[in-house]
């Protein structure tokens, strides 16, 4: 019986591999040079991180020249949300408002996030050592990493962000599942 | 533009010229007569290619979260349904709500040329034209959207200010299932990560159960194409999830192996994992559209209130409604079948004592969960409840709307 149950088991994963094959065969197939220029998304790992390097003094720069603008001298005061924490280092990250992505885990957000978003109505116009270096900036001012780090597709990823690990794992989510137990609904 | 048009309309003032000897009577009505004509509108090319609605119907979209819509630099943030004006359950594609991440303008995109690529963990990226997407089988589905930002306030006036982040649209398009299949997915393969092509080419993280349960890549809205406000030429809709994640001017769907802490996501995160867990996926809820806030009862007698409920967890089973500020519960009639994360139309007929009273509805879908009040919120957080509370997570509470003795229609919150 019990063999009986493993061989189903088996012939039904068969089945399911099979049912992995194209069905359609709609669709053309890019090239990795294409898919590398569309995928902009840059996760923890920073593994889709392009080549490039910058420093907060650099970063200065550009930001007086492609962001002080709206965001003011300093990162705040200007007509577009704050940049720089009002609150310091020693206040909690979840009391410092939701200002960058200074609340992200990863640094990889703050980059990924310039990058595909900054300036308005200039996305995609800065190069990927302009926004290492806004990255490295604007982490600075927020005392996040010292004046003298470098930004790199190595660095990127092992930024300590003051959120460290403390915040809520997401709970796996289920079809046809409440999504809280015990909640009043 | 639009507003131009009913000036290039003609009114025929004199529509007895052309109803012949009929109307005569209509400037002087009399008892036994014929009621008068009214005035006639001659069709015009416009009016033929794309039809207007009456001059008369005045239901308009308004700005919503405290941000003008659109704003000196023509962005547009979160615009907000006339839900006090709808009838069934389809909102009216230029009257579906629009939420955008920041504030954004809209992507004018040339369908022929837009490309979706799917790529990440797959045995086979692949890039699909609209084209390519209407050649595999399609579906066509009922399913209501609302922004997270969708809460009531003490501050709000009427239906529209409290729960107009919320729509019901008819979409038709390739389940995401279809495509990802196509790809093949790969073993660890968990979560994936849609793009937009507007200028904050908006990403969200979503797990991967979800793309395979219901997720749909839509071209199609209510029997048309998708409008520029909803994303033309393909929208991802995620069924019963929060609005954000509803992506627009869809692009890419890269397959990966965990959260990807885009800028959507981030926003996402919490400290406490029950508050994360009301994240997502949203609650059961209704609301009485009719009467509401602003309305206004000409007297005491017959009344069918009229509502809608949803929920992210599937079909609404029940609505009850409260005519008593909650003392006693009907149950409403559901119009139709409820369709799974669609809105229900829901209606209770009334008679109105004249008295100063408070209406009420709460629903219940179809994996049991009951729409909470406030007071309910409250005790779960242990918190005091004050008019200013706001629920963590997204907010399902039940809507009270107090009749006054004169027939207004108030904010119960407030």
């Amino acid at each position: 019986m019990g063999t009986l149950r493993v061989l189903l088991f088996v012939s039904l994963m068969g089945v399911c591999a099979l049912a992995q094959s194209p069905a359609y065969g709609v669709g053309r197939t890019p090239s990795a040079e294409e898919i590398r220029a569309w995928d902009i998304a840059i996760g923890p790992t920073g593994e889709e991180l392009p080549p490039g390097r910058g420093t907060p003094k650099e970063g200065a720069q550009v930001y007086r020249a492609k962001c002080a603008g709206c965001h003011g001298a300093t990162g705040i005061g200007g007509s577009s949300p704050i940049l720089k924490s009002k609150a310091g280092p020693d206040v909690e990250h979840w009391a410092r408002g939701r200002i960058l992505p200074l609340r992200s885990p990863f640094a990889t957000t703050v980059w990924d996030y310039i990058n595909r978003a900054m300036p308005l109505n200039r996305e995609g116009t800065l190069t990927a050592d302009e926004v290492y270096a806004l990255t490295a900036f604007l982490l600075y001012i927020n005392d996040v990493i010292p004046e003298d780090a470098v930004l790199d597709p190595q660095s990127v990823p092992k930024v300590k962000m003051p959120i460290g690990d403390r915040y809520a794992a997401l709970p796996e989510w289920k079809p046809r599942t409440p999504r809280l137990k015990d909640y009043p609904y | 533009m639009d507003s131009k048009r009913p000036a290039r309309r003609e009114f025929l003032k004199s529509g007895a010229a052309l109803a012949g000897g009929f109307t005569l009577g209509a400037a002087t009505p009399a008892n036994g007569q014929a009621p008068p004509s009214p005035p006639m509108i001659k069709g015009d090319k416009d009016q033929i290619a794309y039809g207007d609605r009456s001059r008369f119907v005045t239901s308009v979209r308004i700005a919503h979260g405290g941000r003008p819509s659109p704003d000196a630099f023509g962005l547009v943030f979160h615009v907000a349904t006339p839900l006090q004006d709808s009838v069934g359950v389809v909102t009216p594609s230029s009257l579906h709500f629009v939420g955008t991440t920041r504030g954004s303008y809209i992507p004018e995109i040339d369908p022929r040329t837009h490309r979706l690529l799917i790529h990440g963990m797959v045995d086979r990226p692949l890039t699909f034209t609209m084209e390519d997407l209407k050649r595999l089988p399609s579906v066509t589905r009922l399913h209501f959207m609302e922004c997270a930002g969708n809460r009531t306030s003490p501050r709000a006036k009427t239906v529209q200010e409290s729960h107009g982040m919320t729509s019901c649209a008819e979409w038709t398009g390739v389940l995401l299932s279809v495509l990802l299949k196509e790809c093949g997915l790969k073993g660890g393969a968990s979560w994936f990560v849609a793009e937009g092509s507007e200028e904050v080419k908006g990403a969200s993280s979503m797990p991967i159960a979800k793309a395979m349960d219901d997720c749909v890549v839509a071209y199609g809205m209510n029997g048309e194409d998708l409008r520029p406000q909803q994303g033309f030429p393909l929208r991802l809709m995620v069924p019963g999830f929060e609005g954000i994640f509803h992506t627009k001017y869809l692009r890419r769907i890269k397959v990966v192996d965990r959260y990807y802490m885009n800028y959507n996501d981030y926003g996402h995160l919490d400290r406490d994992p029950k508050v994360a867990a009301l994240e997502y996926q949203i609650g059961p809820k209704s609301v009485i559209t009719f009467p509401s806030g602003g309305h206004q009862l000409p007297g005491r007698g017959s009344y069918e209130i009229r509502g809608l409920a949803w929920s992210g967890g599937g079909a609404i089973r029940k609505v009850e409604v409260s005519t008593d500020g909650g003392r006693r519960w009907n149950v409403a009639e559901i119009k139709g079948t409820a369709q799974r994360m669609a809105h229900a139309r829901f209606t209770h007929q009334w008679n109105w004592d004249g008295n100063e009273t408070e209406l009420l509805s709460r629903c219940t879908d179809e994996i049991g969960q009951v729409q909470p009040s406030r007071a309910q919120v409250a005790q779960y957080w242990k918190v005091p409840l004050t008019p200013s509370y706001s629920v963590p997570g997204l907010d399902n509470t039940i809507q009270p709307w107090r009749i006054a003795t004169d027939g207004s229609v108030h904010n119960g919150n407030a």
